[in-house]
This record gives structure tokens, C-alpha cells and sequence, in this order.
């Protein structure tokens, strides 16, 4: 149990030890910073499917930081969400490092992006792992003042002003949450998540905590971009280079908005029907606007980044229900759209590589010239459209299931029409992009290199049997574990804290 | 009472000059002044009126302790708001570099 834990530190102490070592000794020899990036990716993947295989034996463990015993100094939690979370954020990321190695040839220097992009993967995995409050505040600004930096990484006039606008606004949201940080420490005395959940059982439902949940929807719902927030997504993500889109789009709103959400919400502060409701609210409004911005759209990645908000919708829309088949199928939503979001944006950077244009109507019949990139984006659509037997049919349907169980009706409308309109807009995708005449401009160009090609393999991959999550024995050790987790509600602060004492 | 209200106040400022100012430049200070409103909240949160530095010694009877936690907090708070303001402001000169404005007026080529 003692030196098990251990393993809990090195999700963050990787990512930030390689970030430290790129500048070093890859300043001169790009393949230094490749392999560097690769290596480290995958460790991490290595490490967060074996700890699916701790939390078979250990539900919840804990790791002290400096040895100071919680409540007192800092924890890191295993539990089941975290180790959800970090199989989704390191499986995408190493795919992503290895799209970067050929993809990010034709930047000039290759060591910032490596630098900036295992910061950004540093600070996501410890806003995962982390049981303290402050601690996430700190992990939270790593990743998000590392993804200013990779939005502005082109240095164009684009890059730039979208770069400004999600800096500015997203401090503003990291000062909302600071400030519900202090309000909880002004009234809790604690900063251990646990201990904070534990003290809050015990208070009642006393006024303090409906102003802290606000300020806290406020600010990790900026971070989310649910609705109302959602105005620097659209121009950010398309302009980061595709790798880094695929990361923002992927796995940074979630493990910084979506994740954090349900920690406070669910484990630390306690849901109560209100707080549901405004969830519920916010996810089916995200999923209806931005599906209907979307379809409008001709530039592929900002089509994709309105995509985002619209799925984003579907997984809090799927969390705010509150019953277990609704946190599930909001969780499995969540690893799903990770994985072919992450996949749509690759398929966008690799006709941007071939063709240089993004424009879906000056595309045409690529399909033909890139095979492997067609047949991919052909299947991250139809996931994303939630066509069976797709990993996206399969989190949807239960999504909707649950509504309709829950007695939520209209909302069940609602996410079956967002999902209609996203087939139609990604009809519209591979209809100009990949499908019909090919443009005469366009007869010379080439299928993208090997691993870009290979990473889009891996994701498409993922995306078929995505939907085999959901066998029992599967789902025992993976899934399940994670939704219980959310389930338990307050209890997260004994079952962490009962094992120090 | 009226140092809550003060502290409010400006960080109301701070938002005030995000939301309303055209000037990259005004918008940065205006994130500033939020900034340290926040950091100033969280250390009067902590205050104990005539309390002292929370150090034991043998000689002297502790009574009222200032709580120490939120003053260390602030200080890496501080820091991360220092990393945040040099991107900004580095963005914001590449900004000036590309369109030779600082007025965000004249800053919106991404639409739709």
C-alpha cells in the first residue's frame, strides 16, 4: 500500500521532468525532442492503463506529498474517475506526439512545442490527480498558461488575437475559481478536498456554499466553454497548430473544465437538485447552440471546435442527470469524444499538411489521394454523429436512455436533435471534403507521412471498439468504477481520508 | 466591514476595465487589478485584528495568530499571475507588431 502510492506522483514528476529536459539537449537535434516526446508520452499511457490494474486491488489510494499525512499537507487520490481520466488524457496524448513528429516539421523550432506541450500534459495530469484544492488551482493555471502559449504558437495575426482573447478570458475564469477557493477556505479552514467534503457534510446547506458553487460554475465552466462561457473556444482551437487543437478540443476542456466540475460538484461540495438542474441546463443549451453554429461553418476546424461545445454539452447534459446510467454514459461520452474529436482535428491537420487549405469549399475528392486520412475521418464523423456500431452511438444512446428514464423528456428531445444536426453538418464535411470531384489543383498531392498515418490508425481504432467499454467485465474494472466514483457523492471524503489515520 | 467592501470594489474595477476598455494595454492592468483584489481578499480572509506571525517561542505568550496558510498561498498565487501577465504582454507586443494597434476595435479578423 506504502510504496504503491508511489506510483501516483510520477503522472506529474514525467511530464515536467522531460518539459525540463527538451531545452537542454534538444535544442540542437530535432529527433532528441521526438523521441523525448514519445518516450514520455508513452511511459505515461504505459503508467495509466497499469494503474486500472492497481485500482482492481486498491480502490483509493493515497499519496502524501513530503510525507505530511492529510488533511495537512497535500494528497493525490487513485480512485476510479482519476484513473479514467488519465487513461483519456495520456492515450490521446501520446497518439498526439506521435502525429507532432511529422507534422510540427514545418515550424521552426520543435523544442517549444515539445517544452510548452508536456507542461500543458504536466499540469492536466495533476489537476487529475490531485486531492487538494490550492494544488489544482496551481496544476490548472500550468496547463492553461501553457495552452496560451501553444495557441499563439504560429505567431500569424490569427494566431495572435485568438491567443489574447483565451488568455484574457480564461484568467477572468481562473480568478472566479480562485476566489471560490478562498470563500471554501474562509469557511472550511482546510484545503485537503476530503477533509473539505467531510466539514461540508456536517454544516448543513448554510448560504456561503451556494455562492461558492456559482462562483465555481462560473469559472471551470469557462474553462468547459458550456454555453453562456464558450466565446474564446471557437477561435482558439482552430488557430493552435492540429496537434495542439486535437489536444485543447480533446482533453484539456475536459480534465481542466468537465472533470474538475464533477470533483466539486459531486465529491467535494455534494449535489443537490438545484445545482443539477443548472448542470442539466447548461449541457443541453451548449449541445443545441453549438451544433447550430456548427452547421454553419465552412473553415473544417472552427466547424470542429463549435462540434466541441455541442459534445461537451452531451457529457455535463449526461453528468447533471445524476443517476448512475446518466453519470456513465456522460463519462464514456467523455473518453469517446476525446478520442474522435482528437482524430476529426488530426484528419483537419493532415489536409492542411497535403492541400494547405482549410477551407471545406476549395476541398474535393481527397478521399481518393489520402486514403488513410479519408477512411479515418470517415469514421470519427460517423462516431461523431453517433451512427452504430461506433464508440459515439453507443455513449449517446445511453445518454438519452438515462434522460428519458429520469423523467426528463424534453431534454432527451433535445439531445436527439443536436445529434441529427451534427450527422447533417458532418454530411456536409465529407461531402465537399472528402468525397466528390477532385479540384485539378489538388491531382499532385500526397498521403500524409507514416506517423501521421499511424496515429490516425490508432484513434480510428479506438473509435471501433470504443463501444466494447460497455462489457460487463469491461466496464467491472473500467467504467464502472469511475461512475461509482461519482456516484458515492460526499462519501469520497471518508472512503480518502479512512485509510490515514 | 468597509475593507471587504474596499476590496470588492476593486476587484469590480479590475472586471469594469477588462469589459470596457479597448486598449489591449488597459485590458492587461484591468486583469491586474483583479488580480491582486483577489490576492488581497484571500489574505484578509486570514487576518486576526492584533494578531502576530503564528512563530513559537519560549518567551512569548501567543494569543492571536494570524493564519499563516493564505500568505503563503498568495505568494505562489502572485507568481502564477506574474506568468500570466509577461504572456500577455508578450502577445500583446507581437500584436502591436502585426497590426500596429493596440485597440481591439481594429483587432477582429476571427468572425463567425
Amino acid at each position: 500500500m506504502k510504496t504503491i502510492s508511489n506510483i501516483i506522483p510520477l503522472f506529474v514528476i514525467i511530464p515536467l521532468a522531460s518539459a525540463f529536459l527538451i531545452p537542454l539537449i534538444g535544442k540542437k537535434k530535432k529527433w532528441i525532442c521526438d523521441l523525448v516526446g514519445a518516450l514520455t508520452t508513452f511511459a505515461l499511457a504505459y503508467l495509466s492503463v497499469y494503474a486500472v490494474h492497481l485500482t482492481r486491488m486498491y480502490p483509493n489510494l493515497v499519496y502524501s506529498v513530503g510525507a505530511w499525512k492529510p488533511p495537512f499537507g497535500i494528497a493525490m487520490v487513485l480512485d476510479g474517475l482519476t484513473v479514467f481520466m488519465l487513461v483519456t488524457v495520456n492515450i490521446v496524448a501520446f497518439t498526439i506526439a506521435l502525429y507532432s513528429i511529422n507534422y510540427m516539421e514545418k515550424f521552426t523550432s520543435k523544442w517549444k512545442f515539445y517544452t510548452l506541450f508536456l507542461l500543458m500534459l504536466g499540469g492536466m495530469n495533476g489537476v487529475i490527480v490531485t486531492g487538494d484544492i490550492f494544488n489544482l488551482f496551481v496544476f490548472l493555471e500550468i496547463a492553461s498558461v501553457a495552452s496560451y502559449a501553444l495557441v499563439a504558437f504560429g505567431t500569424e495575426k490569427h494566431e495572435l488575437e485568438a491567443a489574447f482573447k483565451y488568455a484574457v478570458m480564461s484568467t477572468v475564469g481562473s480568478l472566479f475559481i480562485l476566489l471560490g477557493i478562498v470563500f471554501l477556505y474562509s469557511y472550511t479552514s482546510t484545503l485537503n478536498m476530503a477533509d473539505i467534503a467531510n466539514t461540508l457534510a456536517g454544516a448543513g446547506n448554510p448560504n456561503i456554499v451556494v455562492m461558492i458553487s456559482v462562483l465555481f460554475i462560473m469559472g471551470f465552466g469557462l474553462k468547459a466553454a458550456l454555453v453562456p462561457f464558450h466565446a474564446w473556444l471557437p477561435d482558439a482551437h482552430p488557430s493552435a497548430p492540429a496537434p495542439i487543437s486535437a489536444m485543447l478540443s480533446g482533453v484539456l476542456i475536459k480534465s481542466l473544465g468537465v472533470y474538475a466540475l464533477c470533483r466539486i460538484f459531486y465529491n467535494v461540495i455534494g449535489i443537490n437538485p438545484a445545482l443539477s438542474s443548472i448542470l442539466m441546463f447548461l449541457g443541453a443549451l451548449s449541445m443545441v447552440v453549438g451544433v447550430f453554429l456548427a452547421i454553419g461553418q465552412w473553415d473544417f476546424k472552427r466547424l470542429l471546435a463549435y462540434h466541441s461545445i455541442s459534445q461537451i454539452g452531451y457529457v455535463i447534459l449526461g453528468i447533471g442527470l445524476g443517476t448512475p446510467l446518466g453519470i456513465a454514459g456522460g463519462l464514456l461520452h467523455l473518453l469517446n469524444h476525446s478520442v474522435f474529436k482528437s482524430l476529426l482535428f488530426l484528419n483537419s491537420g493532415a489536409v492542411e499538411y497535403s492541400t494547405g487549405t482549410r477551407d471545406l469549399q476549395k476541398m474535393g475528392g481527397l478521399a481518393s489521394k489520402m486514403p488513410v486520412t479519408g477512411t479515418t475521418s470517415l469514421i470519427a464523423s460517423m462516431s461523431i454523429a453517433g451512427i452504430p456500431p461506433f464508440n459515439g452511438f453507443w455513449s449517446k444512446l445511453i445518454i438519452i436512455v438515462a434522460a428519458v428514464e429520469a423523467g426528463r423528456h424534453g431534454y432527451a428531445f433535445w439531445a436527439v436533435l443536436a445529434s441529427i444536426i451534427t450527422l447533417a453538418s458532418f454530411t456536409k464535411v465529407l461531402k465537399y471534403g472528402f468525397f466528390g470531384t477532385l479540384k485539378k489543383k489538388y491531382e499532385q498531392i500526397k498521403e500524409v507521412p507514416i506517423f501521421m498515418k499511424l496515429s490516425m490508425i490508432i484513434l480510428a481504432a479506438i473509435c471501433l471498439v470504443g463501444g466494447l467499454l460497455l462489457l460487463p467485465e469491461v466496464n467491472e474494472v473500467f467504467l464502472g468504477k469511475a461512475s461509482n466514483a461519482i456516484s458515492e457523492g460526499v462519501n469520497y471524503g471518508i472512503m480518502v481520508l479512512k485509510d490515514i489515520k | 466591514m468597509i475593507i471587504y467592501l474596499l476590496c470588492l470594489v476593486l476587484f469590480c474595477e479590475g472586471i469594469y476595465c477588462i469589459l470596457r476598455k479597448r486598449n489591449i494595454i488597459k485590458i492587461i492592468i484591468g486583469i491586474i487589478i483583479a488580480e491582486y483584489a483577489v490576492n488581497l481578499f484571500f489574505i484578509l480572509v486570514a487576518y486576526r485584528k492584533g494578531g502576530r506571525a503564528p512563530i513559537f517561542s519560549p518567551d512569548a505568550q501567543i494569543t492571536n495568530m494570524v493564519d499563516a496558510l493564505p500568505q503563503a498561498l498568495v505568494l505562489t498565487s502572485i507568481v502564477i499571475g506574474l506568468a500570466t501577465t509577461a504572456l500577455l504582454i508578450a502577445i500583446a507586443m507581437r500584436i502591436y507588431e502585426k497590426y500596429g494597434t493596440f485597440d481591439i476595435t481594429k483587432i477582429k479578423e476571427l468572425k463567425g
